[in-house]
């Protein structure tokens, strides 16, 4: 594409400068701050910042000393844990229900499609903290404040809309006539669903299942409003460490936070990708 | 679950896969029911950890029972919340004594019968091994004094140093933020002597309308050089960090920071605000026994000493005095650290803890207000 | 056909049901029954049901006879008995500042007292029982249902007389927390829409391979745990930390001038903007994509200036995207509460602070509520905009 042809007329070679060095500094002020957390994370000393040691390329003042400390302390792997079982739960019920209301939302029959995709969709706009308050008076009415079950109901709720929007966004490329071929060629409804339309929207589902993990694993505000000390998750522990004693571990935390999110964001790009090219396969005239 | 290579999952059968997955988590991770345990609620940092090594493991080491320690700020909120949905999850409290005083009036502690309490060594009953003044409602046992203070980063001052409580208020000849805890207990005495009202006329001038808006007068000239800790373990790293140039503190907080890391740290005892807190058992915990086997233990006056032997703070009974001893890590002698101590107490007050129980709330939402301006 | 299509209307139905039904449970009727918190407030008319019955009669303005002072000291020493004085005592204290302490203090003296005037006994204990105020409180925390938090959330009260009026000025302080909070989401759309607009433009015109690899820089903070970029700009931004160490060094400021850049509003904003701007990015560049650069050139040809392609061709094309990502940008900041309770320190709190603060602090779970109702509608009229505007079918991830 004849990309700078299209500019040229208007922006002399100091406006494009400008534009492009307006547009990398956003792009250092989005990634900045991952790029300072992990260097400062191999610090010697307990700072917050780089010592003229790290400076240097000092081999002495890099060092691992946090992370053995995180593996060493009993809290980290308990919240690890806490948050891959809630997590995983909630994942599994948000995914579940979600793919089968995505598949309600993508009939062209659907009554009242709006209102209740608004509903549905309702938790993932909704003030956290009013969800959070909301579900603390009623959790603990039905005895399920300070509970897993409850931290995974309350999970659930929060991801599921994402589920629905990547599974509905999927389903939109997707031809109603594959479905209804396969009903008139007579496949039970089951089998319609296993055999044509789960291999087509499995990486939409896969993205939303992500998206909800995702969401499950860094929520703090019900945490803090249901959660007990048994349910203490990681980012309920790193609101803690921020709040009270920021030590050096949560910087070694967070680095490897901030290496699971790039896992994450790898594998949506890969299946988008790849849901892509197969969408475009199958529909590729001829 | 979903696997999208075999497509063999239907969609009952997810949502089956998904309640089994879900109730596997919720019973795999509730609270274990095997282990006993007893959920412990202190300040946290360097005070928690010594009373850890004081009398948790050899609580732990005698009953069998596992001490699970949670961190909280003092506030009686949160017990407030528990008590009041029934959601108790937490077994003993560390309170300081004017929350300690309320909660028992509110009913939020579970009353503890004096008599109960371990008498000392010589025999001593528990109702007369008390020192004067500690606040024996019949809801606590175990406890320690401590004092809040202030203290300076040395490296901030290279000339002169703040000798004074006057000098934490002077911005002109000490320059720098100042920490300060988040609440108006200790903060309105120290402005108050800072303005040369004398120790023992703390309570009579803030116990007038005038008092107390001189009181916040006075808060009122520093308020922007002000950076505000919650935790107790805040002062030390603020004054680490060099966030800020002096701070209020828990003496013992500072004293650790000192001997065990080192750092650059003088405490200023002029003008220091004394308080104690207790233990005491949250009202409805469904573990009672265990807590109040614990809370008898920390009670014993070996307990409360040994406590000394790991940061900087004073048994509450008569007869754990004369047990103060050596720092257990470094050897330091400890009683010229105790806030007690003759050459610490020259300006010294006592937190009156029943005006503060009486006049806490209202002085709190003044004190949020002047906050939010 | 007619049954046909109703059979597909009833099966698309139930296939969302599940969803339905348990969004329902888990999330609506929690927000339901906590909205209802802040009218009803049955527990001080549950646990003082005599008193409140003999101070039916009373005139309001004389101190109440000697049968009301014993039936309250009755009621006090029962609740106190029952463990719930502290909980009544907190509602009280709420229509009167002062009477947590007159009702515990009463409670404690009269525990084991039988005087014979409980008038002069109670009095005795707190000398407040004197005054026809303490009792008026009663009378008003007695009240099961009340206007009394979503007045207070409007910085309004009901006076003595019962007509409502503002709070005097030392107490109003809800209605400007609101303004602020939306303040700040418009000054945070503002500033994303400013950085978004070039960056998505960028992304959207370039060749697809540099185009990829910008969107996934974009992607990144979006994957990014919000505590871990909450920490990093702690880290950067403090005091001591690595912007002020940059500039001392490279010599834009003395040691003693370091910038104030966090834990307060300019934290806040920082911090926000940084979690905000991408999906303020997405839409645009989902937008811009499909601009075909023809049309500029055209406009170029007919001899317009750039800024006159700009505004007259550009923008307007643009503008669902812009509106798509100011909205959500928008919506999300005013529910904010992470970041500013991190960062914001004493100035940079929003409203949803303060909701948390009486939710966890003040424990005025009424006034949460009512806050968190008027917050509630906000979002609400904001997500109907977006729904008008852009459809909520549309939104998309990523």
């Amino acid at each position: 594409m004849a990309r700078s042809a299209e500019r040229r007329p208007f922006g002399d070679h100091l406006g494009r400068g400008l534009y492009l060095a307006f547009c990398v500094a956003v792009l250092v002020f989005l990634i900045a701050p991952m790029l300072v957390i992990v260097p400062l994370s191999f610090n010697a000393e307990p700072y917050f910042t780089f010592t003229e040691g790290m400076l240097r390329l000092d081999a002495d003042a890099w060092s691992l000393r946090w992370y053995r400390g995180i593996v060493a302390d009993d809290d980290w792997p308990r919240a690890l844990g806490n948050s891959l079982v809630i997590g995983v739960a909630a994942t599994a019920i948000a995914t579940a229900l979600g793919v089968l209301a995505a598949l309600g939302l993508a009939n062209p029959a659907m009554p009242g499609r709006v209102p209740v995709t608004a509903l549905l969709l309702s938790p993932m706009v909704t003030p956290l903290v009013i969800s959070a308050a909301g579900m603390f008076f009623f959790y603990s009415d039905l005895g399920l404040a300070q509970t897993h079950l409850g931290l995974i109901l309350a999970h659930a709720a929060l991801g599921a809309p994402f589920v629905v929007i990547t599974v509905t966004a999927t389903l939109a490329g997707f031809d109603g006539n594959l479905a209804r071929a396969a009903a008139s060629l007579g496949a039970a409804p089951p089998t319609v669903f296993r055999r044509v339309q789960l291999p087509l929207i499995a990486p939409g589902v896969i993205s939303g299942a992500l998206f909800a993990f995702a969401t499950s694993l860094d929520e703090v505000v019900t945490v803090l409003f249901l959660g007990g000390l048994e349910q203490r998750t990681i980012p309920r522990k790193m609101w803690s460490g921020i709040r009270e004693e920021i030590s050096p571990e949560i910087l070694a935390v967070a680095t490897i936070l901030v290496a699971f999110a790039l896992l994450l964001l790898g594998t949506v790009e890969w299946l988008r990708r790849r849901g892509g090219e197969r969408a475009a396969a199958r529909f590729r005239p001829g | 679950m979903t696997s999208p290579r075999t497509g063999r999952a239907t969609p009952p059968r997810i949502a089956g896969y998904a309640a089994v997955a879900a109730l596997l988590a919720a019973f795999s991770g509730s609270p274990s029911a095997h282990a006993e345990s007893v959920t412990v609620v202190s300040y946290g940092g360097s005070y928690a950890r010594a009373c850890q090594k004081a009398y948790h493991e050899p609580f732990t080491a005698e009953t069998g029972i596992e001490v699970r320690l949670a961190d909280f700020n003092g506030d009686l909120a949160q017990i407030r919340a528990q008590v009041e949905t029934g959601n108790v999850h937490w077994d003993v409290v560390d309170l300081n004594f004017p929350e300690l005083v309320r909660a028992c009036d509110e009913g939020l502690l579970e009353p503890i019968a004096l008599d109960d309490l371990p008498p000392g060594p010589d025999g001593t009953p528990a109702r007369d091994d008390y020192l004067e003044g500690v606040p024996l409602e019949g809801c606590s046992g175990g406890g320690m004094l401590y004092s809040t203070v202030y203290a300076y980063n040395r490296e901030s001052f290279p000339g002169e140093k703040p000798t004074t409580i006057a000098d934490f208020f002077d911005l002109e000849k000490f320059p720098g933020r100042r920490g300060m805890r988040r609440r108006p207990a200790a903060n309105l005495e120290f402005a108050l002597m800072a303005d040369g009202v004398p120790a023992d006329r703390v309570y009579a001038v803030l116990d007038t309308p005038e008092g107390m808006d001189r009181a916040f007068r006075k808060l009122d000239t520093i308020k922007d050089r002000i950076v505000w800790w919650e935790a107790g373990a805040q002062p030390p790293q603020m004054l680490a960090d060099r966030e800020v140039t002096m701070s209020t503190a828990w003496n013992g907080r500072i004293f650790n920071a000192r001997v065990l890391e080192n750092q650059p740290f003088t405490i200023v005892w002029d003008g220091q605000v004394l308080d104690g807190s207790s233990l005491a058992i949250v009202a409805g915990t469904p573990n009672l026994e265990a807590a109040r086997r614990f809370l008898l233990f920390a009670a014993r006056v070996e307990s409360m000493a040994a406590v000394s032997r790991y940061i900087a703070y004073g048994p509450v009974r008569r007869s754990g005095a004369s047990l103060v001893s050596t720092h257990a890590e470094t050897g330091i002698d400890m009683r010229p650290h105790m806030p007690t101590s003759p050459r610490n107490m020259a300006n010294a007050v006592f937190n009156d803890w029943e005006w503060w129980s009486d006049n806490g709330d209202e002085i709190n939402e003044r004190f949020n207000a002047w906050l939010a301006r | 056909m007619a049954r046909a299509l109703r059979s597909a209307r009833v099966r698309a139905a139930l296939l969302t049901l599940p969803l339905v039904a348990f969004i329902g449970a888990t999330f609506v009727a929690p927000l339901g029954a906590m909205l209802i918190r802040g009218v009803h407030q049955p527990l001080v008319a549950d646990s003082m049901p005599r008193t409140l019955a003999r101070l039916e009669g009373w005139d309001g303005r004389s101190v109440p006879d000697e049968a009301t002072f014993r039936t309250l000291a009755s009621e006090l020493r029962s609740l106190r008995e029952r463990r719930v004085l502290g909980a009544v005592a907190a509602r009280v204290n709420r229509v009167e500042s002062g009477m947590r302490g007159a009702l515990v203090r009463t409670a404690r003296k009269l525990r084991r007292a039988s005087p014979a005037s409980w008038r002069e006994a109670t009095i005795a204990a707190d000398p407040a029982w004197g005054e026809a105020r303490a009792w008026r409180a009663i009378r008003r925390a007695g009240e099961r249902y009340t206007a009394r938090h979503y007045l207070n959330a409007l910085d309004l009260r009901r006076d003595a007389a019962g007509a409502v009026s503002a709070q005097p000025p030392e107490r109003r302080i809800y209605l400007s927390l609101l303004g602020r909070t939306l303040a700040v989401a418009a000054a945070i759309t503002a500033i994303c829409l400013v950085l978004g607009y070039p960056l998505a433009h960028l992304i959207a015109n370039a060749r697809p391979a540099t185009s990829n690899l910008l969107l996934l820089l974009v992607l990144v903070p979006f994957w990014t745990s919000l505590l871990v970029r909450t920490t990093s700009w702690i880290v950067l931004l403090q005091n001591q930390g690595v912007v002020n160490d940059l500039l001392v060094a490279v010599g834009l400021i003395d040691e003693e001038e370091r910038v104030a850049l966090i834990y307060n509003m300019t934290g806040t904003l920082i911090a926000m903007t940084h979690v905000l701007l991408p999906f303020m990015i997405l839409p645009l560049y989902a937008v811009m994509r499909t601009i075909p650069p023809q049309y500029l050139r055209a406009a170029a040809s007919l001899g317009a200036t750039w800024r006159q392609a700009f505004v007259r061709v550009y923008w307007p094309q643009t503008l669902p995207g812009a509106a798509a990502g100011a909205l959500l940008v928008f919506i999300l900041a005013i529910g904010y509460y992470i970041t500013p309770a991190l960062v914001g320190g004493r100035t940079g709190q929003l409203i949803s602070n303060m909701i948390a603060y009486h939710m966890q602090e003040s424990l005025n779970w009424g006034l949460a509520a009512a806050l968190g109702g008027v917050l509630l509608v906000c979002v609400a009229a904001l997500y109907l905009v977006y729904d008008r505007l852009v459809g909520i079918e549309r939104m998309r991830l990523a």
